[in-house]
């Protein structure tokens, strides 16, 4: 079987782990591991689980659905773009399978191409970092579930490498092209790798982001290492770690920053998740840089650090971000760079004139839209649960007229399982000034902080409290005030608003050189100058 | 006299075989306000969002005094320890991890699922107990020591024993609502007895363990520690009433739906798994368990253009919010094949029923051998005569007919 968990949705109900024991396990009082690939006699009680979830965030292959999903409704007669158009999705990922499935949901009978550089079909990332790592799931194993057929025409293995807005052509890497009437880019997040190709390339140096990836990692990490070296603690680097807790490996975590995590959840917190980290006895070691990775007969020995100290490692995982799939679109006049690809509420595109397109379109972690609950901000979030349902916008615009389009304006949320902790978040924590703890206790890790931003809610994050996130969701919706005005129950020792402490944001478009020809209004255009051609 | 609330009615024993229209002329207001301080929501979204809300609290020391006095002894401040049904966190948390440590995941992961052979086994028996009669009473022969037997193999109370819990239960659910003084006191001279019964067994069990919940509240030493003294008996309690009485109106109004609807009856006999669906939506359509009561607000609460006041009892209308028809297409109608059915019946947040698991498989088994054995079976009556409480509800005896019954 093929299953995955939303755990966006999920709150923690343990209907699965009770009913399916076997596939599905709960770590502390909330957070929940599955086994993306349960075997077939476990069908009636993964059938059980998935029909029981309170929130409904268990979803299974159609395959093994007892009915087959409702039929799509019949495009209307004159309608020819929903009966024969030609609809491209270049990114065979979650987001590019989620539009897929939206597109057939909503009625689109015409031709679907799905491109993607991996051989292979759409698979789930989280678990590459989680019950991957810990053994108890295989890479190969995390295929997406169908939750309906797409009937699409698969190039999977061939990367796309350009964009002719001309004449609306996909080129690929073996010298295919592929027209379209309407275009997803949903080519997401490529993991940073090693600055220092040379140290990159030693073996024991791995990123974490491909299904390859992990499995390599996994190897290494089941031949037991004397020491692995993650640098980086964001959210990847931080599961890493926990990871090599609960496996009894030694582990060192070199960040630069002041603390864990506090990119995208600001010092405060940061400060909490690095005792939490310290406690489960990784060696922490913050406003740490690594100097140089150190081999032997091309395998890691060591690393070098700016706190003047040399371990001995033999695996080092390489956590510090990603970089957004655009290379391919550099010539396609649409406005991209290393912010991704702008595009509108309703996911269509900007070209480089700042000017919307109506037939190319943009979904999951390589887009950047403006969020008009943020101050309009331009802003990208790589999160899972915003991957389905900017795909499924964007997918129902695309095949829609001007007045049935969409805006995607879900606030944004995520999760992390670290050191037996379940972290979820709403909003946008990183745009906010000040934290307030509005419930629990830190100390016993079960709590809530609200964010806010001159006065107004704008994110929550939640230690083993999940439950409760509806309540602040609904407060970023209403602008609330911040500190939110109200008693709650099981208030806090000090509920007193406090600098939330962000590093500064930068907006990656700011560095957009942008060159602006012709004289009168009509004949203006802008063109984006890209740095490696400048030189 | 004044003009009787919708609240009033849907009290009134008068309206229990058939709330439904009442609730959805309740939907057209967000909120109502009753004479005696009680706020009404009734409305899916309403009710889905307040079962979020941090300001909601299940805490009755959080009523008003003029509320709070008028609370069954135990159920106001000052009575028995509560269960973690009647407290807000933190407290609340640690109770409840306490129980769900002898019950569930993390800690016991398979305890449910490894029961399921003995639950086939008991509805098996039961069954084969009515076969060579014409008639049976599905309440008294099955759907009630069905469960009965189920909590009290998880309990480790001693099957001898317990013929004699259902006297003492019932005057303890019935007096959950509006209960007249007679009705008080005998619940209190029930909960007396009850009491007293389940500290002998909890002090026989620390001497002499089992693999049974009680024998681990009473010698795990967990991280929260063991369950002890008031806290022991007033989760023991919670755990035998809500054990029983909501797993029995589960089955009683399952099978009573089932025979309104022949065709989806006859799809549970021939269809693989379909009890699991038919469940989920029968759980909807028709759930043990209308009205959570005995809510308030630590806070004002604004729904809609109104004002849920602090302090004010607060009645949430579950019943009713699965039947809004702005959230449910077609909510009125029985459809076990329903995409996405996000119910409210267990409730939600921090308070989600702890024994869910176990009634939806209690349900899925006993309704599926009943329709694969039961040769023809029929209603004696219909509507059938229900119990008094109107947040329990279901009927209080269902008589069926049947030609035969085949073997298991």
């Amino acid at each position: 079987m093929r299953v995955v968990v939303d755990l966006t949705k999920c709150e923690g109900y343990a209907q699965c782990a009770f009913l399916a024991p076997e596939a599905f396990r709960m770590v502390g009082d909330e957070a929940l591991m599955f086994d993306p690939a349960p075997p077939d006699e476990l069908q009636d009680k993964v059938l059980r689980a998935a029909a029981a979830c309170p929130v409904q965030a268990l979803q299974v292959d159609m395959a093994d659905l007892p009915t087959p999903p409702p039929r799509a409704a019949v495009a209307d007669g004159d309608d020819r773009l929903r009966r024969e158009g030609r609809i491209v999705i270049v990114g065979a990922s979650l987001a590019g399978l989620k539009a897929a499935e939206q597109l057939r949901a909503d009625g689109f009978a015409g031709t679907l191409t799905m491109i993607g550089d991996e051989a292979l079909e759409p698979y789930d990332r989280p678990p590459l970092s989680k019950q991957v790592q810990t053994g108890w799931a295989a890479s190969a194993d995390t295929s997406l579930p169908r939750r309906r057929d797409i009937g699409a025409d698969w190039k999977l293995g061939v990367a796309a490498t350009g964009l002719d807005l001309e004449r609306n052509v996909v080129s690929l890497a073996d010298g295919q092209e592929v027209g379209f009437d309407r275009l997803l880019i949903a080519t997401g997040v490529r993991a940073r790798p090693w600055f220092v190709p040379e140290e990159a390339g030693l073996d024991g140096v791995f990123t974490i982001r491909t299904r390859a990836d992990a499995a390599g990692l996994r190897e290494r990490l089941a031949a037991g290492p004397r020491r692995v070296l993650v640098i980086g603690s964001g959210f990847t680097g931080s599961e890493m770690a926990s990871v090599c807790a609960e496996l009894d490996i030694p582990v060192t975590v070199a960040e630069a920053g002041p603390a864990p995590l506090a990119g995208a959840l600001g010092g405060v917190i940061g400060r909490i998740a690095a005792g939490i980290m310290r406690e489960h006895g990784v060696d922490l070691r913050t406003e740490v840089r690594v100097e140089s990775l150190q081999g032997e007969d091309g395998k890691l020995r060591r690393a070098v650090l700016s706190d003047g100290t040399t371990i001995e490692v033999d695996v080092a995982v390489v956590a510090l971000g990603g970089i957004r799939n655009v290379e391919w679109l550099h010539d396609s006049g649409l406005a991209v760079g290393v912010w991704g690809v702008a595009c509108d509420a309703g996911c269509r595109a900007f070209d480089a004139n700042g000017l919307v397109t109506d037939d190319v379109f943009v979904a999951g972690d390589v887009a950047r839209q403006p969020q008009p609950m943020f101050g309009y901000q331009f802003l990208a979030m790589e999160h899972w649960g915003n991957s389905v349902t900017q795909a499924e916008v964007a997918a129902h615009n695309m095949i829609s007229t001007k007045t049935e389009r969409w805006p995607h304006l879900e606030v944004s949320a995520f999760w992390s399982l670290q050191f037996g902790n379940n972290i979820k978040s709403v909003g946008v924590p990183p745009i906010a000034d000040q934290i307030a703890i509005t419930q629990g206790s830190v100390e016993k890790r079960q709590f809530v902080a609200a964010y806010g931003y001159k006065g107004r809610v704008v994110g929550a994050v939640s230690w083993n409290q999940g439950k409760w996130l509806d309540f602040y969701q609904q407060l970023i919706e209403q602008a609330a005030p911040f500190p939110p005005p109200y008693h709650l129950t099981d208030p806090p020792a000090d509920g007193t608003p406090v600098p939330a402490e962000f590093p500064a944001m930068t907006y990656p478009g700011r560095d957009a050189t942008v060159v602006v020809t012709g004289h009168d209004p009509s004949e203006r255009r802008a063109t984006l100058v890209r740095a490696a051609r400048r030189r | 006299m004044t003009q009787p609330t919708l609240y009033d009615q849907i009290l009134d024993f008068a309206n229990r075989a058939d709330p439904w229209p009442l609730y959805e002329q309740l939907r057209t207001r967000p909120v109502w306000a009753e004479e005696d301080g009680t706020f009404v929501v009734s409305r899916y979204r309403d009710i889905y969002a307040l079962m979020h809300d941090p300001r909601l609290s299940s805490d009755p020391n959080n009523l008003l005094p003029e509320f709070a006095d008028k609370l069954p002894p135990a159920e106001g401040p000052g009575g028995m320890a509560p269960a973690f049904i009647r407290t807000d966190p933190p407290r609340h948390d640690v109770l409840r991890r306490t129980v769900m440590r002898q019950f569930g995941p993390p800690h016991r992961p398979d305890r449910i699922d490894k029961l399921t052979p003995k639950l086939s086994a008991v509805v098996a028996e039961l069954i084969d107990k009515i076969a060579g009669k014409p008639e049976a009473d599905l309440v008294d022969e099955v759907a009630y020591p069905f469960p009965v037997a189920v909590i009290s193999e998880l309990l480790g109370v001693p099957a001898e024993d317990q013929a004699t819990f259902g006297g003492w239960v019932d005057p303890i659910v019935n007096a959950l609502t509006r209960p007249t003084p007679e009705q008080l006191q005998e619940r209190n001279d029930a909960m007396q007895q009850l009491s007293h019964y389940m500290l002998e067994l909890a002090q026989r069990r620390r001497t002499q363990p089992g693999d049974d919940m009680i024998s681990g509240f009473v010698t795990d030493d967990g991280p929260d520690g063991r369950l002890e003294g008031g806290d022991l008996l007033s989760t023991l309690i919670l755990l035998l009433i809500a054990g029983h009485e909501t797993t029995v109106n589960l089955i009683t109004n399952g099978w009573l739906t089932l025979q309104r609807h022949p065709d989806q009856l006859q799809r549970l006999r021939t269809e693989p798994r379909f009890a699991i669906r038919m469940v989920e939506e029968l759980l909807r359509y028709e759930p043990s368990v209308h009205i959570l009561p005995l809510r308030t607000a630590v806070d004002d609460i604004e729904i809609g253009d109104a004002t849920v006041r602090k302090g004010h009892p607060i009645a949430v209308m579950l019943a009713s919010g699965n039947r809004d028809a702005e959230c449910i297409p077609d909510a009125d109608r029985f459809d076990p094949d329903r995409p996405d059915n996000v119910h409210l019946s267990f409730a939600g947040g921090i308070h989600y029923c702890l024994g869910a698991p176990l009634a939806r498989l209690e349900a899925q088994i006993a309704l599926t051998q009943l329709a694969k054995r039961l040769q023809n079976p029929r209603l004696v009556a219909d509507p059938p005569p229900y119990r008094p409480s109107p947040i329990l509800r279901g009927p209080i005896h269902l008589r069926i007919a049947y030609d035969a019954v085949l073997p298991a």
